[in-house]
């Protein structure tokens, strides 16, 4: 980085005040491997302390100035010079000046708006980092920490089922049935397909998870399909009045909520594919969105709040009091 | 104390099953054989015919049983006709042989036998894969090539509409 020995060089190291209570969760990387990282909410604090170790000690270290930034931003593949930010917060740390020996700052950025989740896909990421900066005329000394973001949902007031009847005339007629219309990512959809006519030889049945990411607007849209999962449910050639159950399992699938209209920049939708095959391998099929959600974890919840009064009566009033508060908090 | 529950997985409600339509036959049934070659006429007029006979219940054949007599060429206008005036990608036809139909051949060219039934089973398969297709099916031409006794030439394209 730099070509002069004689200069001075630091390194920066970010450091979370709840690093050790903090949960951390895997996300993938733009090229396909998984990382730890810590998860942050929507309305979360984020604070901690930037580590600058000077790298040879009794020289001083000349600067323009020390920040920390909070962005959250969306990165379009094919037109990465342009980051658009939709969070950018900044910290000053230290104003121009000079160190003569390693210092650490403290820096908090209280109750940050993370509208998003982090997503990393196929033409587009979205993610949020912090980043400490050494100002200097040359070259600037930085550090980034990316953390990840989960947007939370709560059990949609409306989820109709979705059932239609779908065919071609006079060949193949059938009605199928999905328990809802939005699902939790660990949820299970429970269905059934009910042959009404039946005048083609079907080989097997299966139904297909396809996530289809959008970017761009106006002409420049650009859709990309994959297919996340594919499960048969049917094997053999059914006939009129039959009924084929459906239960698929969310939770073996790598899935992110549904994603519309992300700031204006992408989308992430996901569509169940129901595919009949024949004798010939013609497909037949039907693709229907269903809309997926995050659910918070249970954890976060304690005891009810009936439960926490009970325990007054036979606990110490300290630990007692303590859960009811609690149960007051989480019920805001 | 965990919340967790149990997701439902129970099975959506359902008519039970009519124990004819479980029992009865299918409605699918349509199977076309191509079989007994007879190559007619002499020296360079010859040219083989082959039986193509069909049985089915689907409603939109007229017939349920039909029986005809059609040669290659019969087979590259059928081919032809749905290629412009359907929608499907059509299969292809086992090959047109020019090769053997070139003189000064050891063997018997287009009429050995070897090759005959080869050409068969290729025009069997094809005949089957277009028969079933619902898209092909709604095309008058495929219906005049099962049903009809010979093939008129000179017919109006165009789609059938289903007899009740």
């Amino acid at each position: 980085m730099s070509f002069f020995s004689f200069g001075q060089s630091a390194e920066i190291d970010i450091v979370l005040n709840d690093g050790e209570t903090r949960k951390k969760v895997e996300h993938k990387t733009e090229d396909g491997k998984k990382e730890k990282y810590f998860l942050f909410y929507d309305g979360e604090t984020v604070s901690g302390k930037v580590n600058i170790t000077l790298k040879n000690p009794g020289k001083r270290l000349e600067h323009q100035g020390i920040k920390i930034e909070f962005i959250g931003q969306i990165e379009l593949y094919y037109d990465r010079g342009n980051h658009h930010e939709f969070v950018s917060l900044v910290k000053d740390l230290a104003r121009p000046g000079e160190m003569t020996q390693s210092q650490t700052f403290d820096f908090e950025f209280t109750h940050v708006e993370k509208p998003y989740e982090s997503y990393t896909g196929q033409n587009v990421k979205l993610r949020y980092f912090l980043r400490a900066t050494v100002s200097r005329r040359l070259n600037d000394i930085s550090k980034e920490m990316d953390i990840v973001v989960h947007t939370l949902s709560t059990y949609p007031e409306l989820n109709s089922s979705i059932k239609m009847e779908v065919g071609i005339e006079d060949c193949l007629h059938i009605e199928f049935e999905y328990n809802k219309s939005k699902y939790h990512l660990k949820d299970v959809i429970v269905g059934k397909i009910y042959f009404l006519l039946v005048r083609i030889k079907i080989k097997h049945m299966e139904i297909d998870i396809i996530k289809r990411e959008t970017t761009g607007t106006g002409p420049n849209v650009y859709h990309e399909n994959d297919t996340i999962a594919k499960y048969e449910i049917m094997d053999g050639a059914p006939v009129r009045g039959e009924s084929i159950p459906i239960r698929l399992f969310l939770a073996g699938y790598e899935m992110t909520p549904t994603m519309r209209d992300i700031n204006k920049k992408f989308s992430v939708r996901y569509y169940l594919n129901l595919v009949l095959i024949d004798e010939e391998e013609r497909r037949y099929f039907k693709q229907q969105e269903i809309t997926l959600w995050r659910k918070g974890d249970v954890v976060r919840k304690s005891m009810s709040h009936q439960a926490a009064i009970a325990s007054l009566r036979f606990e110490g009033s300290a630990g007692a009091e303590k859960a009811l508060a609690q149960t007051r908090e989480d019920s805001h | 104390m965990s919340e967790s529950t149990v997701a439902d997985t129970r099975r959506l409600n359902s008519k039970p099953q009519d124990l004819t339509d479980a029992y009865g036959p299918p409605s699918n049934f349509l199977e076309i054989d191509v079989y007994d070659p007879q190559t007619i006429g002499v020296g360079r007029n010859r040219f083989t015919t082959y039986e193509v006979r069909m049985r089915t219940n689907l409603p939109i054949f007229k017939l349920k049983e039909s029986c005809v007599r059609r040669r290659y060429s019969d087979f590259e206008w059928l081919k032809n006709e749905l290629e412009r005036d359907s929608k499907i990608v059509v299969p292809p036809l086992p090959g047109k042989a020019l090769k053997r139909q070139l003189p000064f051949r050891g063997d018997e060219g287009i009429f050995e036998e070897s090759f005959i039934e080869e050409r068969r089973v290729g025009l069997e398969q094809f005949i089957n894969r277009i028969a079933g297709h619902p898209l092909a099916q709604n095309e008058r031409c495929l219906h005049m090539f099962l049903q009809e006794e010979s093939i008129d030439r000179n017919y109006i394209p165009g789609k059938m509409l289903l007899q009740d």
